[in-house]
């Protein structure tokens, strides 16, 4: 391990510590702070419970991923394409994320129902925008000497993105594709509060109502590994698909 | 073969250069030399439609042309080599935009590398040797354009002065052994000296040629040639009194 993440444990593992004495001192309920022990108990021997769950929020969360890939990418080259669709449209995507996701969940599931879809839509809304805003900014930092060399190539645009822009937008696509996953289980789970009948974000709400706290803050935890997990999937990804030194 | 006549082009209301004129004969070796920010570039950026002209003329053996971007390669100070390609994959670029038989490309890439002493280097990333290699991988990817005219911006520049040298006799071999037309730019006057049939000294902006100078040596020129040296002497004379540093 390196010295940073070296220091990263030490500082886990000091919270952690003072969490755990704090709650035994004062002999705090369980079902107001549970000790990190039980929550990490909680979340081993109720895995069967919570693995289920973990599953379909896992779906909503990768197919929420899925599609905002497949909508930010071609969005965000046909903005680079044509600036005038990039001055029409940014003002909407702006605007579409003011509007808090909260207020939105009680909507969508009226339209899509208390399935998977509505989940996913608010996935999608949460990572399609980091996407493309990353990606567009990465294709218009190519350097014009490029350009300029391209165009006296006779390329045409095609060619030039595939050869010249997306290689040199890819670190900042990833970077978009990382804050994407990581903020992704916010719109999942919210769906899942508003109305579902499966998910973590159901199994907290669920919990919570019995003052089962050690099994809510055991889904928290599901979820920040799950979290956690997709970033450093991504983070591997990017190394291997850029290999190159800018 | 190229001929400029009245080229005009104006930033923010300045003239660059105005009425500007310049005659390339087929198969010769014309290096412009003047100060830094007089033009040059912009010249090049002109002529080649990379920006538009204000005014003038430019006529490609005997026919009016709007500019040259599809009549000749222009190799510029930077190598301009995209990390993510091999060395190989970077000199064949000009072939897989515009498309073409890539077997016959690769071929001649092949040989063009073994030939600038890049054999063995094909399938290596740019940022993995060093700055003179890059260099003339830059200058096989020109090749590979496959035109008579080349224009070359400072094209050694960006190299340290040793690794400069060892590359100067590269260029010539444009002229020699490729039978290229060539327009170059530099600040170098040992390199004009070495390697040009006719050095053009340039006025600061607005840019406009003031003296011409053919040095007489048959090339390979060396360096302390009396003839050459004698030429040098006018130049750097000219120089100074034309207010270039
Ligand atoms: N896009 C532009 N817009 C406005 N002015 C410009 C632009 N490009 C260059 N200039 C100006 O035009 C002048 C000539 O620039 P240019 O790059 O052609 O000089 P140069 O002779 O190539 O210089 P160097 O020897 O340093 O490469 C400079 O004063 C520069 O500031
Ligand atoms: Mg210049």
């Amino acid at each position: 391990m390196n010295r940073a993440g070296f220091s990263a444990a030490a500082l886990v593992c000091l919270l952690l510590g003072i969490w755990e004495g704090a709650v035994r001192i004062w002999e705090v309920p369980v079902f107001i702070l549970p000790p990190p022990s039980q929550i990490g108990w909680t979340a081993t021997v109720k895995a069967p419970l919570i693995l289920p769950h973990a599953g379909v929020t896992g779906a909503e969360i990768c197919l929420g991923v899925l599609f905002a890939l497949a909508t930010a990418v071609p969005l965000a080259v046909a903005m680079f394409a044509k600036p005038v669709l990039e001055k029409a449209l940014s003002p909407f995507l702006v605007a579409s994320q003011a509007i808090p996701v909260f207020a939105l969940a009680p909507l969508l599931v009226i339209w899509l129902g208390y399935g998977i879809a509505s989940k996913v839509f608010m996935a999608w809304i949460i990572i399609f925008f980091p996407i493309t805003v990353s990606l567009l900014q990465g294709l218009k930092s190519c350097d014009p000497e490029y350009r300029t060399l391209f165009t006296l190539m006779g390329s045409p645009f095609f060619k030039t993105l595939a050869l010249l822009y997306w290689p040199w937008a890819l670190p900042q696509f990833f970077a978009g594709l990382r804050v994407g996953v990581s903020v992704a289980t916010i719109g999942a789970v919210i769906g899942e509060w508003v109305g579902a009948q499966q998910g973590l974000g159901f199994l907290m709400i669920q919990s919570n109502a019995r003052l089962q706290t050690p099994l809510v803050f055991a889904a928290i935890l599901w979820l920040a590994a799950m979290g956690l997990f997709l970033w450093a999937l991504v983070g591997m990804l990017e190394k291997k698909i850029i290999t190159w030194k800018s | 073969m190229l001929q400029v006549t009245d080229l005009t082009k104006y930033y923010n209301g300045q003239p660059v250069f105005s009425g500007f004129d310049l005659h390339l004969p087929a198969g010769r070796f014309q290096v412009l030399l003047g100060p830094s920010g007089c033009g040059k570039t912009t010249l090049f950026n002109t002529l080649t439609g990379v920006t538009p002209k204000d005014a003038g003329t430019i006529t490609w053996q005997g026919e009016p042309v709007p500019h040259l971007g599809d009549l000749c390669a222009y190799m510029h100070q930077k190598d301009l080599l995209l990390p993510w390609f091999s060395l190989m994959d970077n000199a064949l670029l000009p072939v897989r935009t515009r498309g073409g038989d890539m077997a016959a490309a690769q071929d001649r890439a092949g040989q063009l590398f073994l030939r600038l002493g890049l054999g063995g280097y094909e399938s290596h990333r740019p940022d993995q040797v060093s700055g003179g290699m890059r260099q003339r991988c830059a200058l096989v990817r020109t090749l590979m354009f496959n035109r008579d005219l080349i224009l070359l911006d400072e094209p050694l520049s960006a190299l340290d002065a040793i690794t400069r040298q060892r590359h100067q006799h590269l260029l010539l071999l444009l002229q020699t052994e490729f039978g290229k037309t060539i327009l170059m730019i530099t600040h170098d006057v040992d390199e004009a000296l070495l390697l040009a049939d006719d050095i053009f000294l340039l006025t600061p902006m607005p840019m406009a040629i003031f003296r011409r100078f053919s040095p007489e040596p048959a090339k390979p020129r060396a360096f302390d040639d009396p003839k050459l040296l004698h030429t040098k002497a006018g130049i750097l004379d000219h120089l100074e009194k034309g207010g270039v540093s």
